[in-house]
């Protein structure tokens, strides 16, 4: 058993548990790479199939390839395919873009907000119809109780503390020093009324990790990681006024792993392309205290 | 899938608080080259700006939280590497508010750094911790003496921690891997041999940590797996219904036959399934997750053990004796409902008898009749519902489990009981009611006498839906008819009636356990007046069998399964297929049995 054989194990495990646990669970999908890598760890966990919607929070500033990717995937493997929005948010223009808010004032509004929202179904969902292959309204308006989300421990200081299971609260806070404890293999997956649960099947994972596992399992991954000729490519995905592509000549996923490895970003921060995390000492986590990803 | 030279290894470091756990880690980051390009300079600018001497612990403290406090609350991971291997450093708070969150980290290491300050020695959380790693398994530790500039570099200072802390490592039965005087916040002995300790032969962290052996796969124990689910996904026409879950111990193939506890039901591994096309896969061994369809459809759920026909069983019992820690806000209690958790089983349960509390610390034993937050505890166990479990000296992996209190794991423990708990309970009530039995003064000689016939207990069990009813009705009716004295009792007969105050409508859970003990007290009742009785119950197993036998004096029995092949672990006279035949075959063998 190798070391992505374990990895691999122990999120499938994670995962079921979640599956048995949860009777409204969702899985977040951003179409990055690790959203991605979790999207195929589920359908080898479930054996071709993934019992559960995908949800997906647009900004409208996603990167446009993002938005037709994800809908090519999802008709293809026949997912459950959700999307939510801050519209009023869009509508006021109560964006950085805009430049009516600072970046991290940008994300609450059309993140965070957007995702909360669209967890608990106070929010329209947009529900992909797989006959006529285009998103309609979902009358489903039932919280998810479990949301399963793909970010990492080696990320950044405030995702290296999570728990595989973690607790949200009736508005969505994340209380860092109460935490719950997990041993053996158990997770928290009793909870009171009203309350959620984040469950993170990669957190042990690392950048490298993702890319190798990706290189193993021949994940499709949005072409936006590679140089398209012009030696920039993106090593995270987000909205195009906040992401900056780096420069990179790497043009497959051995190009990358090589990189990450060896050379000039084995020592480099992954979100370092990322500007909100750059704000303030503990942005990001002040924005996942609140419900960020 | 073959293994990789890319080995990767889980750390955890412990200790009492402020003993410097996170300048340990800090240090190791900073001369290993693992840090990313620009963080200390990040870190050494924000120390500037808030006016704090620069501390390698800051590096791990990223959280606003932690800074302000200066002390770590939560588990952290940390990634560096040797030339040897890559390792996650999992640093764990040194303050007992935290100890939920040391066992968090611990729980995922392989080996585990105990860190005591050599000015202060040795603290209760430095004895705490180490008697934590021992409950959870870790059997590698190494005890880092730090700050060692503090105390001059003094050997006496360094000997005398190791002597106390050595002697109390050994009463909790861990023999650390070894002792290294250290300094983390200079660098001595971290990644380099110090110059100011040349009293010290021994081995850096660095080479320390190289020297740990990975955790070995449990492949050759026993096979366990807890059923995590079973699936019937049917999109795409998928018929297949697999069993899923993780292989804890052991290994298994196709073609096996496996069993479920605490159901007992039987039936061969067809086919194991692949996770996705490229696949191909014969067997699974521990760790892996995984999933297989059966030859026999048998019935089974979340929560069962399943385990190989030929290899160890495990252990059943609704009272259990074990050992464990306690870290609910309040504390645990006599009759107050709690859940227990181990693999995927999940059945509430309480606190029957407290044997010894001990404050780990100290490992003072006191007389309380709670378990407190922090403490450990022996105690006993007991469960609404059977369940299957391993004795932790046996299989650590399924020996385990934890106990929920109102939403929160709020404990965790290891089972200790061997055989003792088995039927314990039920034959101490057999005791109580044989010592309180009022025997009249008509004898069992006599009324086999007057009857001409020995009483018998037939029982015909098989899977659901197999017309065991039916044929007993006939059995008693060909009985009956040759002049014998038979009755037949179906067991929803005694569901739901005599049973019917533990039997709310609609909760199939509670089948097992106190409805078998009560029809049998009442075939012990019938039996005794001289009847034979024919009784059926569905999917009945060895343990039921014990019970049965237990429960009733009369030990001329009759076991049958009515089907092709019998999918439980029961241990029956014959397997018959329903019939005129197996009519006629019983009713010879009850002829012999019963005669006078």
């Amino acid at each position: 058993m190798d070391h992505l054989d374990r990895l691999e194990a122990k999120s499938i495990h994670i995962m079921r548990e979640a599956y048995s646990c949860f009777k409204n669970l969702c899985m977040l999908w951003s179409i990055g790479k690790d959203s991605t890598v979790l999207l195929c760890l589920a359908r080898k966990a479930f054996y071709g199939h993934v019992p559960f919607p995908l949800v997906h929070i647009d900004t409208r500033y996603k990167i446009p390839s993002m938005v037709e990717y994800r809908d090519k995937l999802a008709l293809e493997w026949n997912l459950d395919m959700i999307y939510g929005e801050n519209t009023l948010a869009l509508q006021e223009k109560r964006t950085f873009p805009d430049g009516n808010c600072t970046r991290l004032e940008c994300c609450k509004n059309l993140k965070t907000e957007a995702l909360i929202n669209t967890l608990s179904g106070e929010w329209t969902r947009y529900r992909l119809d797989h006959k006529l292959k285009k998103y309609v309204p979902d009358p489903n308006t039932e919280p998810f109780t479990g949301v399963i989300v793909g970010v990492r421990a080696d990320e950044e200081g405030s995702r290296s503390k999570e728990r595989y299971f973690s607790p949200r609260d009736t508005h969505s806070d994340w209380d860092i020093s109460d935490q719950p404890p997990e041993f053996w293999g158990q997770f928290k997956t009793d909870f009171a009324p009203g309350t959620h649960l984040r469950i993170h099947p990669l957190l042990d994972w690392t950048e490298l990790d993702i890319w190798e596992y990706i290189k193993r399992e021949r994940v499709p991954i949005v072409p936006l990681y590679f140089d398209q000729g012009n030696n920039t490519r993106y090593r995270s995905l987000g909205c195009y006024p906040c992401t900056k592509p780096v420069a990179s000549s790497a043009k497959n996923i051995d190009d990358i792993i090589e990189e990450l490895k060896t050379g000039k970003f084995a020592n480099i921060a992954e979100r370092s392309g990322r500007d909100q995390d750059k704000e303030d000492g503990g942005g990001l986590e002040e924005l996942r205290k609140g419900g960020y990803m | 899938m073959t293994e990789n030279s890319n080995e990767h290894m889980n750390i955890v470091i412990v200790g009492h608080v402020d003993h410097g756990k996170s300048t340990v880690i800090g240090r190791l980051l900073a001369d290993t080259g693992s840090l990313p390009e620009g963080k200390l300079e990040q870190i050494k600018e924000l120390c500037r700006r808030t006016s704090k001497p620069f501390e390698y612990a800051f590096l791990l403290d990223a959280l606003k939280d932690e800074r302000s406090q200066g002390i770590t609350i939560d588990t952290a991971r940390s990634f560096f590497k040797t030339d040897k291997r890559k390792y996650i450093i999992i640093d764990a708070p040194g303050h007992i508010e935290f100890l939920k969150n040391m066992i968090t980290g611990a729980s995922r290491a392989d080996a585990a750094l105990l860190v005591i300050d050599a000015a202060e020695g040795v603290k209760e959380n430095s004895r705490r911790h180490g008697y934590m790693l021992s409950m959870l398994g870790i059997k590698q530790v190494c005890v880092l003496v730090n700050k060692m500039d503090n105390v001059s570099y003094s050997e006496k200072a360094y000997s005398k921690i190791v002597s106390e802390y050595d002697d109390f490592l050994k009463q909790i039965g861990i023999a650390a891997e070894g002792f290294i005087p250290v300094s983390a916040m200079q660098g001595d002995n971290i990644a380099k041999i110090s110059i100011n300790m040349p009293w010290y032969k021994g081995d850096t962290v660095l080479t320390m940590l190289d020297k740990f052996r990975a955790t070995k796969p449990l492949d050759s124990l026993p096979f366990r797996m807890p059923v995590q689910d079973v699936y019937k996904f049917t999109a795409d026409n998928d018929d297949r219904r697999i069993i899923a879950g993780t292989v804890e111990s052991g290994i298994f193939k196709q073609g096996d036959e496996v069993v479920f506890y605490p159901s007992g039901k039987k039936t061969h591994v067809k086919k194991i399934e692949p996770m996705s096309e490229q696949e191909e896969v014969g067997k699974a061994s521990a760790g892996y997750a995984t999933g297989f369809t059966m030859t026999e459809q048998i019935y089974v759920r979340r929560g069962e053990l399943c385990v190989k026909a030929d290899e160890l069983p495990p252990l059943m019992g609704k009272h259990m004796k074990v050992s464990l820690f306690w870290l609910g806000k309040n504390p645990m209690v006599k009759d107050k409902k709690y859940y227990l958790k181990t693999g995927t089983m999940k059945a509430e349960c309480y606190l029957e008898e407290i044997l010894s509390v001990m404050d780990a610390s100290t490992l003072v034993k006191t007389e309380k009749q709670y378990i407190d937050r922090h403490d450990v505890a022996d105690c006993i166990i007991s469960t609404s519902r059977l369940c299957a479990f391993d004795n932790v000296a046996a299989l650590a992996s399924t020996g385990r489990f934890v106990i929920v209190d109102d939403y929160e794991i709020s404990g965790g423990g290891i089972f200790t009981d061997t055989v003792e708990n088995l039927h314990r309970y039920e034959r101490a009530k057999v005791m109580l009611r044989e010592g309180k039995w009022e025997h009249g003064y008509v004898t069992v000689e006599e009324r086999s006498d007057k009857h001409d016939q020995n009483p018998a207990l037939i029982i015909l069990t098989g899977a659901q839906d197999t017309n065991k009813k039916l044929f007993a009705k006939a059995l008693e009716r060909t009985l009956f008819d040759e002049g014998r004295n038979v009755y037949y009792l179906g067991i929803g007969s005694v569901i739901y009636g005599l049973s019917a105050d533990i039997n709310p409508p609609g909760e199939k859970e509670s089948r097992s356990g106190e409805n078998i003990r009560r029809l049998a007290e009442v075939a012990n009742i019938l039996t005794d007046t001289g009847l034979i009785l024919i009784v059926t119950a569905s999917d009945l197993t060895k343990y039921d069998i014990e019970t049965i036998n237990l429960v009733t004096k009369n030990d001329n029995m009759l076991v049958i399964w009515l089907g092709e092949e019998c999918t439980t672990d029961i241990e029956c006279d014959m397997v018959l297929r329903a019939d005129e035949d197996a009519l006629e075959i019983i009713r010879k063998r009850v002829e012999q049995i019963t005669a006078r």
